[in-house]
């Protein structure tokens, strides 16, 4: 078995935020009809948190569950169980139509942490992150500069983004950028 | 800059998170059709100051395709709506009619 490590492999940097590579995390594509009682169902067994609402993102005990596209939900869970928990949903949605897939090693993620972060995310992505436009819960998918990624703010007020693990330097090099210590702008303060 | 709301995510879309599709509403003519119609649907494109009909692509967000009525003059927006359909939905034709009085497109009109 090969050491699993993550894009950076837990690399961070301090400017005007903290980013830091999160680490190994479990991501599973999961595509099928978001009204199905099946579906519902064993999301909550296998996550704890119930299908979210459009564009949120919504934490139970064991994971988390982000709202891609009318038909797609991401769920997040612990990197070593993500098979188990693949098998689990090919299971309880046999017969239904349905697509789950691991893509934990396609995946990098960022945290983004600080006082700042809203203006550091606001440089590089076209989101409104006004006080009170994005709030906790809230998941977004966008673009970052030139590649496409998504994020969401936590309950502590830090933003995880999530892109492609084969940009995922590119990404954090551009989240250092914008957290340079002396490119404050000070537009949310 | 063009902001349109995805009708899918409904999310305020500007332009660099969509890539352009073309012109909606497009009828193919495949294997079996005259050469007249073939090369009308290959070649032929409205290219209107005003109204116009498109497709867009959420490309950096939910990915999906959909529709969107909108003037190429000014950059107004008239109405997003679904790709899935073959002609804009009454409501969306009602839109323009109230901003563009008369217009048409094609076959069709206000």
């Amino acid at each position: 078995m090969s050491n699993a490590v993550s894009v950076l492999n837990g690399a961070s940097f301090s400017g005007l935020v903290k980013v830091a590579d999160s680490g190994l995390g479990g991501m599973i594509t999961l595509r099928g009809d978001h009204a199905s009682a099946t579906l519902q169902a064993v999301v909550k067994s296998v996550t704890g948190a119930e299908v979210p609402a459009i564009r949120k993102i919504t934490f139970g005990a064991a994971g988390a569950v982000a709202w891609m596209t009318p038909d797609e939900l991401l769920l997040l869970v612990d990197y070593a169980e993500v098979d188990a928990v693949v098998a689990k949903l090919s299971e309880a949605l046999a017969g239904e139509h349905h697509l789950a897939v691991n893509v934990s090693d396609a995946r990098a993620c960022f945290s983004v942490e600080g006082e700042a972060a809203s203006e550091v995310i606001a440089k590089v992505a076209p989101v409104d992150l006004a006080p009170g436009k994005f709030v906790a819960g809230d998941f977004r998918r966008t673009r970052f500069s030139q590649i496409a990624a998504a994020f969401w703010l936590d309950e502590a007020g830090v933003y995880h983004v999530v892109c492609f693990r084969s940009v995922g330097e590119y990404m954090f090099n551009l989240l250092k950028t914008a957290a340079h210590p002396q490119s404050k702008v000070g537009v949310y303060a | 800059m063009l902001i349109l709301e995805c009708p899918y995510c409904g999310v305020h879309a500007e332009e660099t998170e969509l890539h352009g599709g073309g012109e909606a509403h497009l009828k193919r003519f495949g294997p079996g059709s005259s050469d007249d119609d073939f090369h009308d649907y290959l070649f032929m494109r409205e290219n209107p100051r005003g109204v116009h009909l498109e497709r867009w692509r959420h490309v950096n967000g939910c990915g999906k395709w959909f529709h969107a009525a909108r003037c190429t003059q000014t950059l107004e927006v008239f109405a997003t709506y679904s790709a899935q359909t073959t002609e804009p939905p009454q409501e969306v034709k009602d839109k323009i009619s109230a901003k563009r009085p008369g217009w048409s497109w094609r076959e069709f009109k206000g």
